[in-house]
């Protein structure tokens, strides 16, 4: 799985090599993968008291606490999306076969939308109740936005570059294009790059809310994500992390590694319209893609499948509709899509690192997941999604789609080998 | 309190924040240079000792207690609620 397909290893070439991932539906990128083939949502009620009064009780939150799974003096210092980040990274690097790589070739680009949100809050408390002498000296390295990055960093001693893009729900695809370009630059062998977000908290949760951007089908939780569907009511807050070992291939090959995929291009693109609000015709999030699949070196007849943003908001699945439309044109009816935020709900700065994971193993594996609670077509979306069942497709080249407020868009084009 | 208790008191703080053995928080050892104990952990251990003992431990009294032995005769001296 190792050659090009013009026979060489080439070293712009950028492979993806070690998948790892926490999500509401597993606690690693086996569980993750087969709960959404199997259509298994993540999303649930949330019970405790401090919630009672919120207009909004949905989420989906990791299955098992990350600090049960890590060590306790490791834990404590970390706020839970650094936790989560650490997990994933361990997954990913193990995965990648544990490169034996000079620490200053290795990378590391980690985004988060919100950071340490939920330790800032969660402090704010403790000063307040206890006074300042009480509030820990850890809280700064918690709360910053960077924070999973350094600690991903820390953990694999990477010296050549630790960064950390924050654009909002696009942090975690923006990460994995940086990273491409630290490739192709020559700047680092290797690089771990992706995602880690952890902030469900009455705050976010009551701020999301009063953008009336959240489902409240409170009645059927596993109902709530319908991304596509014409029922849709909003996004579910999520929590996870997603990390991705890239690395060239010709690095890959030289130390025999196997292969997933190509992290074949990488379209950016802002749309400079409203902060949150999507510019209505999708022109922003169609440049990206159109830019990803110009950095491949591919034309629309490569597209075998596209991992959309979808977060199940009103107008966010019709823009995105629109500008999937507009660059696959003719092409459209023959292109399978499909919303992994249906069963994860939306993971923000982890949702774009996690969607890659999942759209690597779509095109490694010839199949793809499900889009849950996709029951009625929305006349104003006219694509092929992918009811309930996975289905087997053959693709050459698949996009993944992620979007923020701010008006980044990024778009992924992700190549069989 | 005695100082067996005291110092076995300061072990188990020490143990909880960093993880290091009880049995290697001995009365002359030194926080940072021997247990290799960072300044925000020492904080945090500063924090729990005023907890657990009832005293205060200004930030200038603080950085010089260098080994567990100086901890303990200083919330000795500062008047631990027993």
């Amino acid at each position: 799985m190792t050659s090009s397909t013009d026979g060489g290893a080439r070293a712009d070439t950028v492979v993806i090599t070690g998948l790892g991932a926490v999500t509401p539906v597993g606690d690693d990128v086996a569980s993750t993968w087969s709960a959404l083939l199997a259509g298994r949502s993540g999303v649930g009620l949330l019970t405790d008291e401090r919630y009672a009064d919120m207009p909004v009780r949905l989420a989906a939150q990791v299955i098992t606490d990350p600090a049960d799974r890590l060590d306790r003096v490791e834990a404590r210092t970390l706020d839970r999306g650094q936790r989560l980040a650490l997990l994933a990274a361990r997954e990913a690097w193990a995965d990648a076969g544990a490169p034996d790589v000079a620490p200053e070739r290795i990378a590391v680009v980690v985004g988060s939308g919100i950071g340490g949100a939920v330790t800032l809050l969660d402090q704010w408390d403790v000063l307040r109740e206890h006074g300042a002498r009480r509030v820990s000296p850890y809280v700064v390295p918690m709360l910053m936005p960077n924070g999973p990055a350094a600690t991903v960093a820390l953990e694999l001693s990477a010296r050549a570059q630790v960064r950390a893009p924050v654009s909002a729900c696009a942090s975690g695809a923006d990460a994995i294009a940086l990273a491409v370009d630290l490739l192709r630059a020559g700047l680092a062998d290797i690089v771990v790059a992706g995602g880690a977000e952890a902030c469900i908290h009455p705050l976010p949760l009551a701020g999301f809310a009063q953008m009336r951007a959240l489902s409240t089908r409170h009645d059927d939780p596993e109902a709530a994500s319908r991304p596509f569907d014409a029922g849709r009511d909003g996004f579910v807050m999520g929590e996870g992390a997603g990390l991705l070992v890239l690395e060239t291939q010709e690095h890959a090959q030289a130390r025999g590694v196997r292969c997933y995929a190509e992290l074949a291009g990488a379209g950016v693109t802002a749309d400079a319209h409203h902060m949150t609000a999507p510019e209505p015709s999708g022109a922003g999030a169609a440049h990206a893609m159109r830019y990803a699949l110009a950095a491949a070196g591919a034309d629309i007849a490569q597209v075998g499948y596209v991992n959309g943003h979808a977060t199940s908001t009103p107008l966010g699945d019709i823009a995105e509709a629109q500008a999937i439309r507009a660059v696959l044109g003719a092409r459209t009816a023959d292109v399978p899509v499909s919303a992994t935020k249906s069963m994860t709900g939306h993971l923000l700065g982890a949702a774009g690192a996690v969607e890659a994971v999942v759209t690597a193993l779509s095109v490694f594996e010839g199949r793809v997941h499900p889009t849950r609670n996709y029951d009625k077509p929305d006349e104003a979306i006219e694509l092929d999604v992918v009811p309930e069942g996975h289905r087997a497709v053959d693709i050459e080249l698949a996009l993944t789609n992620s979007f923020g407020f701010g008006g980044h868009n990024v778009s992924l084009a992700i190549r069989r080998l | 309190m005695t100082d067996a208790e005291l110092m076995t008191g300061l072990a188990d703080i020490v143990n909880e924040i960093t993880g290091i053995p009880t049995t290697d928080v001995t009365p002359d050892v030194r926080f940072s240079d021997d247990l290799d104990v960072d300044s925000l952990s020492m904080v945090e251990i500063a924090l729990a000792a005023e907890e657990k003992f009832g005293v205060r431990i200004p930030d200038s009294d603080l950085v010089k207690l260098k080994t567990p032995a100086d901890a303990v005769a200083f919330i000795k001296k500062a008047g631990v609620n027993a």
